[in-house]
């Protein structure tokens, strides 16, 4: 058996156990390539039949609108069921703070926006496209990661998992974070959608863009962020290698407008791809620090 | 190419993290950023060299005390190989993270102090690679540059290492010795000059080479995870068993039974995630729809007629246990093999290894990381097999029913 056809099978396999050990599961929907994998892998699994279970977007308000158009596109080609949980909405209600500065993001308000709509549609499981090769500590996430009733990791809880017996058992309000891409790799991932030939958003082909360099990293020029006067501004050929939060995601000077070229591209790259997130970068134990509080 | 998993472990001294950021760092893997993250704190720290072990201590706590203390998933690859390392402390209270690393491994690396030798963790990591049932065992002695590369230092661990094989190994299993400094690269990733009187492989090219074995065991077992309805007018009738084969095979036109209901049938139809095949094996998913409307649900098994599977509600087993309340006769338990799950009541605990000396002594309950023997009563037959005959059938989990814990792990040996 080929690597991708091994990876297939196992998370076709979690994704079969999510739907026969929760009553109301979810696959959280960021739009990009790892959810767009996901998703495929769930549409594989339950055929001929359509999913068992709702996509659900948490919408920071500054996303590229390459994503959305292709996440509507994908919902009304497949008919699903999406559910769209709102930052601005949270920040309008007044149940987060908007963050101030030129390094302001939504990204980490997106935690109390998943906990609302987690509990709002009262979701046993919550599917995600997290890899474990992509940060230290998700390096330890299980695949199955049981969150308590505040929506909080705490290392100390999580289940051993033994071989390939997963334990979804819990209490009434606690929930479970199931990570079915968990050992796969960001070059598979690529390779995968070349395979399945899987429609992605344009943004992670090369293209012309207005960007600014800030921290050593080139930013998207968008209504989301405030470009400094003395900011080095330029109109070049990027591409982008995460689809994030748009003020926080750096993008890569590419000229790869084919699958092939960026897998050629990022199997001989010097950086990691989180390199290109300035989230992870705000502190060292960053990533973890925001898993604590019930990040995805 | 090739996937394989080893299992690593190893006491906190032993450089176990600094040889896996070793094979990280020779093999590319680690990108400019974060060997530029491992060269800034190592100088931060003072250290004269490039402290590797910060490219696997992933969690501020570990990272805080030195050590390591969860099983952590470390990627790599060779042109001929693709590596996951499950790596796990070697403590004693962490027995039960070792026996989770190894659960999911072809292989293990058992690393050594060359000054220290064999110690008592070396022989519960090779303990627990016995009761798991690995085939591939490498014995890495590391730390050769403490003691001058000398090969007499090497020799006599190896003596007592083979000792402790014959003792103690099981049969069928693949015995590897190899001296080592992951600090210095030395018989790592190539061969070393001051290991000059080594004429084995260095270790990567070791691991690279290594046999992956596959469950030889032919029982046609196939668990139900999900039954797949369309809601759709042209699929009224589509009802898809969907699972996974645990051993043995299935094709077209198979007489079957269900498990537990015992009611016949035979396979009309194969697919693989909408697509007809006429086969599918051991590991492999498949949606099984069947010539005749037969009741079956989640948990339920499909057997073929070279299942040779136990179904009684009684086991003995061997148990690692996982959390603070013992095990403890009379106490009851969710058993889940594979999705297979039944309430269990404890019969009865007869004894726990001395994993110091290697021996089972008597005992009447199990505590957190202890390894022993007992039987448990089912309320539910399941279909299983012992452990070394087919382990896809054999090992199972204890679920807490208060706190939804799982609590330990069992390892079937008569059913």
């Amino acid at each position: 058996m080929s690597i991708l056809k091994q990876l297939e099978e196992e998370s076709i396999y979690i994704i079969r156990e999510v739907a026969g050990q929760f009553n109301n599961p979810c696959l959280l929907f960021s739009g990009g390539k790892d959810s767009i994998t996901l998703l495929h892998l769930a549409q594989k699994a339950f055929a001929p039949a359509t999913i068992p279970f709702p996509l659900v977007h948490i919408d920071t308000g500054h996303n590229f609108p390459e994503t959305i158009e292709l996440r509507d596109k994908l919902v009304a080609e497949h008919g699903l069921r999406l559910i769209v949980g709102s930052v601005q909405d949270d920040i309008d209600a007044g149940n987060v703070v908007e963050e101030k500065g030129r390094h302001a993001s939504r990204n980490s308000l997106q935690t109390t926006t998943l906990l609302n709509t987690i509990e709002k549609h009262k979701f046993d499981a919550c599917m995600g496209g997290a890899r474990r090769d992509e940060e230290k500590a998700r390096a330890k996430e299980r695949v199955f990661s049981v969150r308590d009733d505040f929506g909080q990791w705490n290392e100390k809880l999580q289940r051993p998992e033994l071989f390939d017996m997963l334990n979804g058992m819990i209490h009434n309000g606690e929930n479970v974070r199931v990570f079915p891409i968990s050992n796969w790799t960001e070059l598979d991932v690529w390779h995968y959608i070349r395979q399945e030939n899987l429609e992605i958003p344009s943004i992670y082909y090369a293209h012309e863009r207005e960007v600014f360099k800030r921290d050593n990293q080139w930013m998207p020029v968008s209504d989301y962020v405030s470009v400094e006067e003395t900011d080095e501004r330029k109109l070049t050929s990027v591409r982008f290698r995460t689809v994030g939060d748009m003020s926080c995601t750096a993008a890569v000077l590419s000229k790869a407008t084919e699958l092939d070229n960026i897998i050629n591209e990022i199997g001989g790259s010097n950086f990691s791809e989180r390199g290109a997130r300035m989230d992870d970068k705000r502190s060292e134990g960053a990533m973890e620090e925001r898993k604590k509080v019930g990040y995805f | 190419m090739e996937l394989i998993k080893i299992a690593t472990a190893g006491s906190v001294d032993d450089g176990k993290s600094t040889l896996i950021g070793r094979l990280l760092y020779e093999t590319g893997s680690l990108k400019t950023d974060q060997i530029e993250h491992i060269e800034e704190k190592s100088a931060a720290r003072g250290f004269g060299y490039l402290d590797l072990s910060l490219a696997t201590d992933g969690l501020l706590t570990e990272r805080e005390q030195g050590i390591t203390i969860d099983v952590s998933h470390i990627f790599f690859s060779t042109p001929k190989r693709r590596f996951i390392i499950a790596d796990s402390p070697g403590h004693v209270e962490y027995t039960r993270n070792m026996v989770t690393g190894t659960s999911t491994a072809q292989a293990s690396i058992i690393l050594l102090d060359a000054r220290k030798g064999v110690i008592e963790q070396t022989k519960r990591h090779f303990f627990i690679t016995q009761l798991l049932g690995i085939k591939q065992i490498i014995f890495a002695v590391n730390k050769m540059d403490l003691v001058d590369y000398c090969k007499d230092v090497f020799d006599d661990i190896k003596t007592t290492l083979e000792t402790l094989v014959k003792k103690h190994g099981q049969e069928g299993v693949s015995y590897h010795y190899t001296p080592v400094s992951a600090l210095y690269n030395e018989n790592v990733v190539s061969t070393s000059d001051k290991l000059d009187w080594y004429d084995g492989a260095p270790l990567l090219r070791l691991i690279e080479s290594i046999p992956v074995e596959k469950n030889k065991a032919n029982d046609g077992a196939f668990q139900i995870q999900y039954v797949i309805r369309p809601k759709r007018e042209e699929l009224h009738d589509y009802r898809g068993f969907a699972g996974n084969v645990r051993s043995g095979s299935f094709a077209l036109g198979d007489p079957i039974s269900i498990h537990p209901s015992g009611r016949k049938s035979i396979i009309k139809h194969i697919e693989k995630y909408g697509e007809s095949v006429d086969q599918i094996s051991s590991g492999e998913n498949g949606t099984i729809l069947l010539v005749d409307e037969i009741d079956a649900s989640r948990g339920d098994s499909i057997l073929n007629e070279q299942a040779n599977v136990n179904r009684g509600k009684s086991l003995s087993a061997t148990f690692c246990w996982m959390q603070d309340t013992p095990l403890t006769p009379g106490n009851k338990y969710w058993l889940q093999q594979g999705v297979q799950r039944s309430l269990v009541k404890v019969q009865s605990i007869r004894s726990k290894m001395d994993l110091e000396a290697l021996e089972n002594r008597q005992s009447n309950q199990l505590e957190l990381n202890d390894i022993g023997k007992g039987v448990l009563a089912l309320a539910q037959p399941i279909t299983s097999k012992p452990y070394k005959e087919n382990p896809a059938l054999g090992a199972f989990i204890l679920i807490d029913p208060n706190t939804f814990n799982t609590a330990g792990v069992g390892f079937i040996e008569t059913a």
